[in-house]
């Protein structure tokens, strides 16, 4: 599948192509699904559990978020809860942002490192439970963005169940620098799945390289100077 | 008294799932009679969902050995939240804590007004969830986010931002203009947007500082960052006069929090700014080598007042009027016509403009070599309604004569607007850039 999708650079080109496939903006509120505030909303990721607030007959995602990225792909995270007395299955998500979204799950590959994979069967969220995602867990795996995420967005994102329940919620664009060594198979700049935000946005990612650089320099400099007093 | 939680939560905290130390404090508070300085409504007019936690009262206020449960309870300073919702911004109108780090930042050429909105919903996010003692959204340190220690996070506008948000800059903001006693370095000055992040606790304002860096780096630069400090919680009243570093009380003219004499002198009444204010940062050097060779009565004479009680020269307390007008035996008058009090005041210009000051100090370690003991100051920073009418005279008349010049230099200058508080659901400075 292709990786990428080569947009046009000008930032109001781009943004304004963004701008159709996103929703009004919510401003701040944190988006828990449905009618939940932002303060109950948010209290639920103290894993207080005993949510019982007015919605008990819909699954919510709390404080739903996607990790910023210039194009290829990006992932999204929520605290995902399940205040129903039945038992749910995520079987897929979709947003307008990008072609296809798979359910992620993140393991051991047994030698250090962490390996994700398509999650078969989709995410269990039995009754009363919750299931969070995110970086190096569970998550939502955008594919093929169709534009930029930059930070600050706000993404619709529709979850639906196996019983035909539907969540729709809209996530936070966030600038993030985890959540990408999976996701960047290259390792590199981080530039696919990394921070969005202009090429300028990258510095951070790139500050690595840079001193590296700098610091051979600064040897050859300081042996340099070693020379002369020598020399004197 | 020293149970570490409330027995009976009330009903309306059951109701809302909060973390216990929130709980805990609201038991602790009420028993020491929150609103000590009378502030209970600071920053909350205009803004009805903000229920129970008025800004509360931090530890025992003084000398109050009385009351043993508040002294033995630690957990309250960190559990303290300040309102972040208001129709003014918290972190001005409420008491001045331990710590504070204000950064400057400037936005990266390629951000347009939709990009400086998307980073103020972004830093709003953060300062209304941080100051609630949650975790940022996308926290990666979630457990430095669980005391909130009063933290406030105030953000003001450069002429930068308002420009690159199209819309008018004020005509008052702009750099002050340059004065004789300043030795401005340029790493100190200006900035497009600044962020002034207090709290109680200097960990807490490190991740919070933290937090907001990280989501505004993809919109900008780190001009400067300026720490600073202040007295503990709990070592005296909150609001008290802090002390600087020369052991002056400083701030003692401040108009009173909660007062209407303090909205007058602060908050702007009309136009886009109104229910926000001006903020002046000057970053001032002190030096104290040369204070060091000052003896008492020198130091007195060099601000007007009093280094142990911060009394006028003239008597009384550090609230006290000063008489002018009194006469030493030998004819002079008692406070200096070269003191920092009776400038600051212009008596002797029949004018009487007022500021209100919330300096922090710094020290920091000198430069290598320098053979100085130290690198100290104060960060300076005032609010006022009218940058032009209140400040602009008094920096002039301090900057043609004040006793206190031969041992301070201002070394960093900025001006900001600073917009007014937002409600829940919008982004601050929504009223300004909308």
């Amino acid at each position: 599948m292709s990786r990428s999708f080569t947009l046009p650079t000008p930032a109001l080109t781009r943004r304004t192509a963004l701008a159709a496939l996103l929703l009004p903006l919510a401003a701040c509120a944190s988006v828990g699904g449905g009618d939940t505030d932002a303060s109950s909303g948010t209290g639920a990721s103290d894993g207080g559990g005993g949510a019982a607030d007015a919605s008990a007959d819909a699954p919510t995602l709390t404080d739903p978020w996607v990790k910023a990225a210039e194009n290829g792909m990006t992932a999204a995270f929520g605290l995902l809860e399940n205040p129903t007395d039945r038992d749910l299955v995520l079987v897929s998500a979709s947003t307008p942002a990008c072609e296809e979204v798979q359910l992620h799950e993140t393991a051991s590959d047994g030698s250090g490192g962490m390996s994700m994979q398509e999650k078969e069967g989709g995410f269990p969220l039995p009754a009363g439970g919750s299931l969070e995602l995110a970086p190096g867990g569970d998550h939502l795996m955008l594919m093929d963005l169709v534009a930029p995420l930059l930070p600050g967005d706000e993404v619709a994102l529709t979850l639906t169940f196996e019983d035909g329940t539907v969540l729709e919620t809209s996530a936070t664009v966030k600038d993030f620098a985890g959540a990408q060594e999976s996701y960047e198979p290259e390792g590199g700049t981080g530039s696919g799945a990394s921070d969005g935000g202009g090429d300028d946005a990258h510095d951070h990612d790139m500050h690595d390289h840079d001193a590296h650089d700098h610091s051979s320099h600064d040897d050859d400099e300081a042996a340099e100077e070693h020379d002369h007093g020598e020399d004197e | 008294m020293t149970t570490p939680y409330p027995s009976s939560p009330s009903p309306a905290e059951d109701s809302e799932r909060r973390p216990p130390r929130r709980r805990l404090l609201q038991g602790g508070v009420s028993a020491l009679g929150a609103g000590a300085l009378g502030l209970g409504a600071v920053g909350l007019g205009g803004v009805g969902a903000l229920g129970a936690h008025a800004v509360v009262g931090r530890d025992p206020v003084g000398p109050a050995p009385d009351d043993a449960s508040a002294q033995a309870d630690p957990s309250a300073v960190g559990a303290a939240t300040v309102p972040f919702y208001g129709t003014h911004q918290a972190g001005i109108e409420t008491p001045a804590p331990t710590a504070s780090t204000l950064l400057a930042l400037d936005l990266r050429e390629e951000v347009d007004r939709d990009g400086v909105l998307r980073l103020l919903r972004l830093l709003t996010d953060d300062a209304a969830r941080l100051t609630r003692g949650e975790p940022a959204l996308a926290d990666t340190e979630p457990e430095m986010a669980r005391e909130p220690a009063s933290l406030t996070v105030t953000a003001g506008f450069g002429p930068g931002l308002m420009e690159r948000a199209e819309r008018p800059v004020p005509d008052w903001l702009a750099p002050l203009p340059a004065f004789g006693i300043d030795a401005l370095e340029e790493q100190w000055c200006g900035g497009d947007l600044v962020l002034q992040v207090s709290a109680e606790d200097p960990l807490t304002v490190a991740h919070a500082v933290r937090m907001l860096g990280k989501d505004a780096r993809s919109f900008t630069t780190l001009r400067w960052m300026q720490p600073g400090f202040r007295r503990s919680p709990g070592l005296h009243a909150p609001g008290a006069t802090t002390r600087n570093l020369f052991g002056q009380l400083d701030g003692s003219a401040n108009p009173e929090l909660g007062s209407e004499h303090f909205a007058k002198v602060v908050w702007i009444e009309d136009g886009p700014f109104a229910g926000g204010t001006s903020m002046v940062v000057r970053r001032i050097r002190m030096d104290l080598d040369g204070w060091d060779e000052a003896d008492r009565a020198a130091r007195e004479e060099a601000t007007g007042t009093r280094l142990d009680t911060g009394a006028p020269l003239t008597g009384g307390d550090e609230h006290s009027l000063p008489d002018f007008e009194a006469v030493s035996p030998h004819g002079f008058p008692v406070i200096g016509e070269f003191s920092h009090m009776r400038r600051a005041r212009g008596v002797d210009d029949g004018e009487h403009q007022e500021i209100f000051r919330r300096p922090y100090n710094y020290e920091q370690a000198p430069p290598p070599g320098s053979g100085l003991l130290s690198e100290a100051g104060q960060v300076f920073v005032s609010f006022q309604a009218d940058l032009l009418g209140q400040f602009l005279p008094i920096q002039k008349r301090l900057d043609e004569l004040d006793l206190l010049n031969q041992w301070t230099t201002p070394i960093g200058s900025a001006v900001f607007a600073v917009p007014p508080g937002c409600a829940e659901g919008e982004h601050l400075g929504q009223a300004v850039l909308e």
